[in-house]
């Protein structure tokens, strides 16, 4: 577990990470949290000339009230995200997917944006992500841009930051007052998800006004599941209504067989824990 | 004749004390002797090149590139060693025509399963051996592979062609021969006219130990004796095996397993990397270490389990059961290693279990596959028949519609019975299973749990209730040297110790049992303490190196305690013995009036007395002491027991079963063990929950899968499932005792108990929960997957796991944190 040799480069500030980017390119990764990168070095998958560490960009650290959305730098860490008063009454869903990602090791040291453009479709946090509309700040040569979730999420482990780019936040806009449920099913605690649904819900009285349900790991990238989305849309929060919307979760999902389940047994749980996360998202 | 005694020795202070364990503050900080801790002067570090195929013959190995990597001294192939390596040895073979291949540590010509060595670099840091280790070019080409069990026991694919076959040996009991009962196969027929025949086929998928240290060897060979550091749980087979193959004289050899960081029989081995760090140490002359990394210990440390049982059980119209058939298939893997074909056979006393079967029948046949060779895992052959007894008992319950509690009380052996011959032919000294079982299903509240079941069948709640029995015993105390002799074992099974007392007043034991996490520091200090009357913390226990230590058999098989424990208890006996005519003299009395109590020496009937650490002074000066003795009362003994060693219990688990998911989530254990004396119980509780997890996780969770190709797919801790606290909760642990009267202290072991027991447990409630869906098994592991396809009229849910990984967290190409933050 001994990694290839690699320079190690720890830059102070984005610019600089700008910098080293364009003169390594290829060659060089960037390590955030290393709760993924430094697995692949240790076992030698992946070897690396240049490791750029934002571990002492104090500008990318911290979350902070921008209006209409919440703004969540990207290096700040899974248990401060969890932790955070404006992220649970702003972005509950978020709140409730950090809660249970991996283990409390790796929420201290994991990092919001490190897991977000490590892309991995069974990490916690991009089905969430892509629920609540989430924008992604990237920093580049030219300066920034920002992309949308839907635009964020390429392919399996494939985002829309390029070589020469660094993202620096996300941007969530606010869903105050919305209820919220990440419903996880794995077969032990520090588990990948097998499966998981990422529901949050405005309710008003007895009726679902508003739903947004992404879904973890249930494809090569994180999706939302527009159908149900649009089949809960004033529907009455009762088992039977959320039922028959949640039975439609699945539709062109393209999920994974592996160890822990064939295709066809998660597009079965992906209706069960939809409606059990709209359920209980919608306080019913 | 057993009844529920109280523990014998109850005045003494020590046994039966809770104490916390002395080793835990170093073992726990890590600030110990770790062998991967151990730097030498001029150490250089080996990185291992391993075959990617099951199965290849190796046309070429090119070194050049890795020759002339940075600060690598040389790179070794197994034509560069020769003969020089030695070769592993097979300690067990259980019948006299085993068919087995040869085992160099590197072969020269042909791998048989993937993660083989066929090159060594040798290099001044870990990481350039490592780095050079990618140099080393090797082209092999690929032979068909001998993967999966059955294919490979009909002969399709050869493990090793030179052989002609991969079947290694054919192993059998029959009662009827043996003249320990009757003739099964007529009890079955029978059966089949006017009784019950239960006919299952189970599946003991194959497990990987995982233990938490990874393996590490250092050999220095610059002194007289060739010392070699090894994390391994038999300091004394492994020198004498090394001694044994590698024409290195014995008494050159000093092997040391330091702090050893668990081992749960993984480290009951002889390895190619200890053979090869051995060779290659001596044949540069300087000191060498080579650590496994994880990926490497999952991959090629051996694993453990892997059968498929074929069973059938006779019973009558009343449930009493008549007859019990066993057809194993046991895989070895690539190798029949160190007692890895025995595995089996020590689970053939065991399938009639507690119960009175008056007639049986094991068969085994274990098969070489190209895949990493099995070995011992604890519990080691007796989880297996555990499991399927435990299993077929509630099926028979089942069948005739009892409560299958009911249906073990009909059969077991009373307590009045013992001591009992078993139709295996073993002598259980003594238990009683009501007292267990009654203990147990008062904690578990066993009436309200199943009127809850059965509301839930009836409101047909998504969530279903299911309730798993495990009424266990098991033999351990490895063993009884003629025993192992009839079964062709090549060593005994005794162990020894030795006491020294020192001039200071404090005593050091030397154990020949080798702790790698158990606690035998503490609890052989607590026996000391009150045998010899001296405080406990002037008790120090020195295991593991065989200079310290020169006769030791080691520790597996729940044998520290009862067999090592014992082995203490009489060299302490001979060092009062000792004490006494010395005291005599210095107290100016006959040693017929010598008593000894509470560490002291006294003339009977006076209050005149001498304290036995004041003997020891005494005798350190030796100025004073009667003429036609030794000046000395340090003592040894050997022992050898007479007989195995029966603890049982009784477990009970409550499930949830998720019916729309196939979730399964443990809500309430109960077991209820006798274990006859307990030394400490803190140490107890550990071994049982430690125990239990084990178990429950091959019900639950661990599989070691390989594909069709012979790669381990489970390959790192992503895909091979290990529960953490937060998948277990807190088990309800309790004891009856019925002490053994095997041993002086009365104690039977428990390493291995818990782990015996809990799988059918586990496994028996996910069945309970959805038997009424029609169900009458779940493959293990039983995923969500296999339970959810159970009830939903698939089977036991699929006999192969769904194949490939998980998807790659970690992917080479793709495997970063992306080229953002």
């Amino acid at each position: 577990m001994i990694p290839a040799e690699f320079d190690y480069l720890a830059p102070t500030s984005v610019e600089e990470v700008i910098a080293a980017l364009a003169e390594h390119g290829d060659d060089a990764k960037i390590l955030a949290g290393g709760q993924s990168l430094l697995p692949v070095l240790r076992m030698r998958l992946n070897a690396p000339e240049v490791v750029i560490d934002l571990g002492r960009i104090e500008a990318l650290r911290g979350v902070r009230d921008d209006g209409d959305a919440i703004v969540i730098g990207a290096m700040t860490p899974h248990s401060v995200v969890g932790g955070d008063p404006l992220v649970a009454e702003h972005a509950l869903l978020i709140t409730k997917a950090v809660e249970h990602l991996a283990d409390a090791q790796v929420r201290h040291r994991g990092t919001f944006g490190g897991a977000l453009a490590h892309a991995d479709p069974a990490g916690d946090l991009g089905a969430p992500a892509l629920a609540l509309g989430a924008q992604f700040v990237i920093a580049g040569a030219g300066g920034t841009r920002t992309v949308e979730a839907d635009d964020f999420f390429v392919d399996l482990f494939e985002t829309a930051i390029e070589d020469n780019e660094v993202l620096t936040e996300v941007r969530i806009p606010k869903h105050t007052g919305w209820g919220a449920r990440y419903e996880k099913f794995v077969r032990v605690a520090h588990q990948w998800p097998i499966v998981a649904i990422a529901a949050t819900v405005r309710a008003e009285g007895g009726t679902i006004a508003e739903a947004r349900v992404g879904m973890t790991n249930m494809g090569s990238t994180p999706l939302r599941a527009r159908a149900v989305e649009a089949a809960l849309t004033g529907q009455p929060a009762t088992e039977d209504a959320v039922r028959a919307a949640a039975a439609q979760a699945a539709d062109g999902a393209n999920p994974p067989s592996d160890l822990n389940g064939d295709a066809d047994y998660r597009r079965h749980l992906a209706t069960v824990l939809t409606r059990r996360a709209v359920l209980s998202a919608a306080g019913a | 004749m057993t009844t529920l005694q109280d523990p014998p020795v109850e005045s003494s202070p020590e046994i039966g004390r809770e104490r916390r364990r002395k080793e835990d503050q170093r073992l726990i900080t890590g600030r110990t002797r770790w062998t991967d801790n151990i730097v030498l002067p001029g150490m250089l570090h080996l990185a291992m090149v391993r075959s990617p195929f099951a199965h290849a013959t190796i046309t070429s190995i090119d070194t050049t590139e890795a020759k002339a990597s940075r600060n690598v001294v040389t790179v070794l192939t197994g034509a560069d060693l020769g003969e020089s390596q030695g070769t592993l040895i097979n300690a067990w073979a259980i019948t006299t025509d085993q068919v087995a291949p040869a085992h160099p540590p590197m072969p020269t010509d042909r791998v048989s399963f993937a993660g083989e060595i066929v090159a060594v670099v040798v290099a001044r840091t870990a990481a350039e051996a490592r780095d050079a280790a990618e140099l080393v070019d090797v082209e092999y080409d690929e032979l068909p592979a001998a993967i999966d069990l059955k294919a490979a026991a009909r002969d399709e694919v050869l493990a090793h062609p030179d052989l002609g076959t991969n079947k290694s040996a054919f192993w059998k009991f029959d009662s009827a021969e043996a003249g320990t009962g009757g003739d099964v196969d007529a009890a079955i027929e029978k059966a089949r006219g006017d009784g019950i025949v239960i006919e299952r086929e189970y599946r003991q998928q194959r497990l990987i130990p995982a233990f938490m240290e990874p393996r590490s060897t250092v050999v220095d060979p610059t002194g007289e004796q060739i010392t070699m550091w090894s994390a391994t749980q038999i300091p004394h087979i492994l020198r004498f095996a090394l001694a044994a193959t590698t024409g290195v004289p014995e008494s050159k050899i000093r092997v040391i397993a330091p702090d050893v960081g668990g081992g749960f029989g993984g480290k009951l081995q002889t390895t190619p990397e200890e053979w090869l760090t051995f060779c290659i140490a001596n044949r540069l002359g300087k000191p060498v270490k080579y650590t496994e990394t994880r990926s490497e210990s999952l991959m090629v440390a051996h694993h453990g389990r892997d059968q498929w049982q074929k069973l059938t059980l006779s019973a009558e119209k009343d449930g009493t059961v008549t007859g019990l058939k066993v057809e194993l298939l046991a895989d070895l893997g690539s190798h029949v290693s160190l007692v890895g074909g025995g595995v089996p056979v020590l689970g053939a006393f065991m399938f009639n279990a507690i119960y009175k079967f008056p007639a049986y029948q094991f068969n085994c046949q274990t098969v070489l596959t190209n895949k990493t060779w099995t070995d011992a895992y604890r519990g080691a052959g007796r989880p297996e028949a555990t499991f399927a007894i435990e299993r077929l008992m509630t099926e028979l319950a089942a069948e005739l519609d009892v409560d299958p509690i009911e249906i073990r009380r009909k059969n077991w052996i009373t307590h009045e019975e013992f001591p009992f011959m078993s139709v295996a032919g073993l002598e259980y000294d003594t238990g009683n299973y009501e007292a267990a079982t009654d203990k147990a299903l008062e904690m578990f509240g066993y009436d309200d749990l199943r009127a809850e079941q059965k509301r839930r069948r009836e409101s047909g709640d998504p969530i279903q209730l299911g309730i798993g029995v495990s009424t266990f015993t098991e033999m351990c105390g490895l063993a009884p040297s003629r025993v192992l002799g009839q079964l062709n074992y090549g060593a005994g099974g005794w162990e020894h110790a030795a006491v020294r007392m020192l001039a200071t007043g404090k005593v050091e034991v030397v154990t020949g049992a080798s702790a790698h996490g158990q606690g035998h520091e503490t609890a052989f200090s607590q026996i000391v303490a009150d045998r010899l009357g001296v405080p406990f913390e002037d008790v120090e226990v020195l295991h593991g190196d065989t200079q310290t230590s020169p006769r030791g058999l080691d520790t597996y098989g729940s044998r520290s305690l009862v067999v090592g424990g014992e082995a203490l208890v009489r060299a302490v006996d001979k060092v009062i013995e000792k004490a006494k005519p010395i005291a005599a003299h210095l107290l100016e009395a006959s040693v017929d009036d010598i008593e000894f109590a509470d560490g002291r020496l006294s003339v009977r009937g006076t209050d005149q007395g001498v304290a036995i650490t004041e003997v020891a002074a005494a005798v350190f000066a030796a100025h004073d002491y009667p003429e036609g003795i030794e000046p000395s009362i340090d003592s040894e003994a050997t022992y050898d027991p007479v007989n195995f060693n029966y603890p049982h219990g009784t477990h009970l688990c409550a499930m949830e079963v998720d019916t729309e998911t196939g979730g399964v989530k443990i809500r309430k254990y109960v077991c209820v063990d006798d274990i006859g004396t307990i030394i400490n119980p803190m140490i107890v509780a550990g071994q049982v929950h430690g125990g239990l997890v084990q178990g429950i996780a091959q019900a639950l969770w661990e599989e070691a899968v390989y594909d069709d190709a012979g790669t381990l797919v489970s390959g790192s801790f992503v895909d091979y499932l290990l529960p953490t606290a937060a998948d277990t909760l807190s088990f309800d642990v309790d004891h009856t005792s019925s002490p053994s009267i095997t041993n002086t202290l009365g104690t039977k072991g428990v390493g291995e108990a818990g782990t015996i027991a809990s799988t059918p447990a586990v496994v028996n409630a996910v069945v309970d929960a959805i038997r009424h869906f029609g169900v009458d098994d779940v493959t293990m592991p039983c995923t969500p997957e296999r339970v959810w396809k159970a009830i939903h009229s698939r089977g036991a849910g699929g006999e192969a796991a769904t194949e490939g990984a998980a998807a790659p967290h970690f992917d080479a190409a793709e495997g970063t944190e992306g080229a953002g933050a």
